[in-house]
């Protein structure tokens, strides 16, 4: 089954790219923003069928290799 | 005295490295990530550059190579570890070395000369160094040392801070901060101080005529402490 996950900085991380890319939308005329912060998205496909199964070893993965926790959340959707 | 240098695929600062060591009397010897095992050595050093082309986080990648696993046992059994570059970024992703590298706070890639303050002298690396600021090349996007406040309180009361960036009569300020590194941080150390990882790179400064000494000063240094 696909499983979809989200890797974010945590609340208070600085986030360099989130702010240039919002002073640029600023920019552009977009004034009602509050703040801007940019994250990775993961498609991955694994080889289960059991949902449960297919999420745990999702976060395992995010535990392990596709997040940094001292920085990064991560949530599988 | 036996160094290694590990390469990984996107290393750029191996060469340099192996030569610098050389130049100050280490036997050295490069090592591919591959191998199942290292040389015999009394310093391994993971060279800067860009190993994986710094896809998801720089040095993530290179952290899960099989080398690294036989790196770890070295470290964890009192092992000098020097990484430089993004082999501090890789020594942060293994856990060897607490926080993160994050881009920098103006999102530009720095190449420019800096001057650090070397903040602890009871370790391997800086043991016995005359020179209070040394002045180093630093050339990275991601630079910006960051950890939580936890984090901090405990690293500043290990005095695991290695060195800091500063003027060149070694102000600590935020001018002096090239990257936006919390508490101008350029390097630590863990916690038994036989793991450095660092942003400046020495092994550029081993040349008087063509970069400057300050380099040559560090590894002098080493060897010396080592003997």
């Amino acid at each position: 089954m696909k499983v979809k996950i989200l890797v974010t900085l945590k609340t208070g991380v600085l986030d360099p790219q989130g702010k240039a890319i919002q002073q640029t939308l600023n920019g552009m005329g977009f004034n009602n923003l509050k703040e801007v912060r940019q994250g990775k998205y993961f498609d991955i496909e694994i080889n289960e069928n059991n949902e449960s199964k297919a999420k745990s070893i999702a976060e395992d993965m995010c535990k392990k290799l596709l997040a940094n926790l001292v920085i990064e959340d991560f949530k599988i959707i | 005295m036996k160094s290694s240098v590990i390469i990984f695929p996107g290393s750029n600062c191996d060469r340099d490295m192996d030569v610098a060591l050389t130049k100050f009397g280490f036997k050295n010897k490069m090592v591919w990530h591959n191998e199942s095992g290292l040389p015999k050595s009394d310093l391994i050093v993971l060279p800067g550059g860009f190993s994986y082309g710094d896809y998801l986080r720089c040095g993530s990648i290179a952290s899960k190579s099989r080398i690294i696993k036989y790196v770890v046992e070295f470290a964890n059994s009192g092992g000098l570890v020097l990484g430089i570059c993004n082999g501090f970024q890789i020594l942060t992703e293994t856990g060897l070395l607490p926080g993160v590298l994050q881009q920098n706070k103006y999102l530009n890639f720095i190449c420019k000369n800096v001057y650090i303050k070397i903040n602890d002298k009871k370790n391997k690396y800086f043991k016995n160094i005359k020179k209070g600021v040394l002045e180093l090349h630093i050339a990275h996007n991601e630079g910006n040392y960051f950890c939580s406040k936890d984090e901090l309180k405990l690293i500043k009361d290990n005095n695991q801070i290695a060195v800091k960036y500063c003027d060149k009569d070694g102000n600590e300020n935020d001018e002096s901060n090239p990257n936006g590194a919390l508490e101008n941080i350029a390097g630590i150390f863990n916690i038994n101080k036989n793991i450095l990882g660092m942003m400046p790179h020495p092994e550029r400064m081993i040349d008087k005529y063509l970069s400057g000494d300050d380099g040559s000063i560090f590894f002098q240094n080493l060897i010396g402490n080592l003997k």
